[in-house]
């Protein structure tokens, strides 16, 4: 159990520092001089030179690298080149909102996931096909989309709830009951429009697990020694079905947080993935860098944790590869 | 095949893409005049669907702010999304039926690195990826066919991996390498030829997923640029005027997801039809 968390650990960090090079190569190699970029038009040959040195670019690409490398690990990611602010400062205020519309988002999503695939498992045919289609159009749907036409329906049509933000523009006035009211308000369309997505998959994927099992010979057994359908579903079917979906869980992680990077653009989610969209968009470069290496740390360890989960849930990776 | 037939999920997902294609293939003969004409933008921008204007052009989705007619810009917007999601599928298949192959039939380290490349490259967020190699360049659709091509060919190399490795145990696979046949040629010859049957199931997902980043890319305005129409940035250009015009947001958005599913539908169906398990299951289950 311990040497299978430590090789994902390791792997986990091969993928961090795998992200962090190409991150830094495909900067280095983009075109354009970022010092040029930095002292603008009017900048002299001397003055260019000077900068150069100060920012260590007129030494050899490795060293360049293990200097960076150097710096990042120990937490100076250097400043944003259009808004001055330090890039820690501005991802650490960032990356708790992200974490929270992901996470809850996640949490939903697999909670509605499994209880409309697992009814769609044990319905009728009809009832199935509805559920079928109704899943995989959730799951098509593009998240700036959709959350366009639900900022239409609740913001524009019925004044409900507000478009963008995390919080009212009055929110600093608001005390106790109000401004949480405020800042759920405000999260409302976000979590729906990632949820609703994350439902069609979750849910797709957990009737093809339960379909999986149910044809699996030990419930046909269950089945012939007469335990009701609910004790089958629950107690045998779903127990295992449960091991391959926390396992996606981690596999969709990736694309979860690509996912976020449009809602939140289009929300104005005050997360990594709107950051990141700006700082691309203003060729922000160090901002994009820590931001891209950010992103990979956080679904890296989302990956840990799922894999925590399922040596939890399943008894022969708990025991040791020895058991099976 | 006749199995695949009777499928209604196939049936739809077929019949969604040839409108489309043939839509977007015959573009000036279902639609009127270009993507980007505009004429008397005053008299003619913010037509409701199916209006008529003035000068006697009906406009089945209506127009935009600057009076283009929503279902011609929708159906040159196919063109590019079509075209785009195709080619950057075609560029992943190639890759991945190179690096699953290779991986497949070269045991040792060449198979270990390969598989260690396509685990890594599957745990990196793709938007990100793709955000990161836009702000490197000018955006183009070339750009967006090889950076969608280049990030999308791991689950076809884990496929033909696997394929591949099966096969290489096969008594034809050793007779041609007994035979003396170079080990390129026997993989190039015999074995691929019979491990594509899988692949023809992710490209079909691949391309769903292509078109849905495309679109994506193009409405943060880091892929297909405006003037031409995508359907990316057609929704980015709805967006400003959602509360005057919906339709010019909203038409673009219904394309888009009835592509997406039509081609998840068709996956699914070619899924079931091909693996025998799956299709055991469907007849057993009461249907």
């Amino acid at each position: 159990m311990l040497a299978h968390l430590g090789t994902r650990t390791l792997a986990g960090a091969v993928v961090v520092l795998g992200v962090v090079t190409l991150t830094f190569l495909l900067v280095r190699l983009a075109p354009g001089d970022p010092v040029e970029r930095l002292l603008g038009p009017t900048a002299t040959a001397a003055q260019l030179a000077a900068q150069r040195r100060a920012l260590g670019l007129d030494r050899p690409l490795a060293a360049q690298y293990a200097i960076w490398l150097g710096r990042f690990a120990a937490g100076d990611w250097g400043r944003s080149i259009a808004t001055g602010r330090p890039v820690r400062a501005l991802l650490g205020d960032a990356v708790p909102a992200t974490l929270a519309l992901v996470g809850t988002s996640l949490v939903l999503s697999y909670l509605l996931g499994l209880a409309v695939g697992a009814w769609q498992s044990g319905a009728g045919p009809r009832v199935d096909t509805a559920l079928s289609i109704t899943t995989v159009t959730l799951f098509a749907l593009p998240g700036y989309w959709l959350g366009l036409m639900l900022v239409m329906a609740f913001t524009y049509w019925a004044h409900w709830l507000p478009a963008f933000g995390a919080a009212g523009l009055d929110a600093d006035g608001l005390t106790g009951w109000s401004r949480l009211a405020d800042r759920l308000r405000h999260f409302a369309l976000p979590l729906t429009t990632l949820t609703l997505i994350g439902v069609g998959g979750a849910a797709r994927y957990v009737r093809g697990a339960m379909r999986d099992v149910v044809s699996q010979p030990f419930v046909r057994t269950a089945e012939a020694k007469g335990l009701s359908p609910w004790q089958v579903t629950r107690r045998h079917v779903a127990r295992n079905a449960l091991i391959p979906v926390v396992t996606l869980i981690g596999l969709s992680l990736p694309a979860l947080f690509s996912g976020a990077v449009f809602v939140e653009a289009v929300f104005a989610w005050p997360g990594v993935g709107r950051r990141l969209v700006e700082a691309v968009q203003a060729r922000d470069y160090p901002v994009v860098m820590a931001a891209t290496a950010v992103t990979a740390v956080l679904v890296v360890a989302g990956n840990l944790l799922t894999d925590l989960g399922v040596a939890w849930i399943d008894p022969r990776i708990r025991r040791g590869k020895g058991a099976t | 095949m006749r199995r695949l037939w009777r499928d209604r999920r196939a049936s739809f997902g077929v019949a969604v893409l040839a409108i489309v294609t043939g839509a977007a293939v015959a573009g000036p003969l279902v639609s009127t005049g270009g993507p980007t004409a505009q004429h008397d933008i005053v008299a003619t921008r913010f037509l409701r669907p199916l209006a008529t204007d003035h000068a006697g052009s009906f406009h089945p989705l209506g127009t935009d702010r600057f009076g283009r007619d929503v279902w011609t810009r929708l159906v040159y917007g196919a063109r590019v999304s079509l075209a785009v999601g195709a080619l950057a599928v075609l560029l992943s298949v190639v890759i991945g039926v190179l690096v699953g192959g290779i991986a497949g039939f070269w045991p040792g380290p060449v198979r270990t690195s390969l598989l260690a490349l396509t685990d890594f490259v599957l745990a990196l967020p793709r938007v990100v990826l793709l955000l990161l190699l836009a702000a490197m360049t000018r955006p183009s659709a070339v750009l967006v066919i090889v950076v969608l091509g280049l990030t999308g060919w791991m689950s076809v190399a884990r496929l033909v991996h696997g394929e591949v490795r099966s096969l290489a145990a096969r008594p034809f696979v050793e007779g041609a390498v007994a035979l003396g046949l170079r080990r390129g040629r026997v993989l190039v010859r015999h074995i691929l030829p019979n491990a594509l049957t899988p692949v023809i199931v992710s490209a079909a997902l691949g391309l769903g997923n292509a078109i849905m980043l495309e679109a994506g890319l193009s409405f943060l305005g880091l892929g297909v640029q405006p003037p031409t129409p995508s359907w990316g940035n057609m929704i980015a250009s709805g967006r400003d005027t959602l509360v005057n015009a919906p339709w010019v947001a909203a038409a673009p958005g219904v394309a888009l997801v009835l592509v997406v599913v039509a081609c998840t539908l068709l996956g699914d169906a070619l899924q079931d039809a091909l693996n025998p398990a799956t299709r055991y299951q469907t007849q057993r289950l009461p249907a």
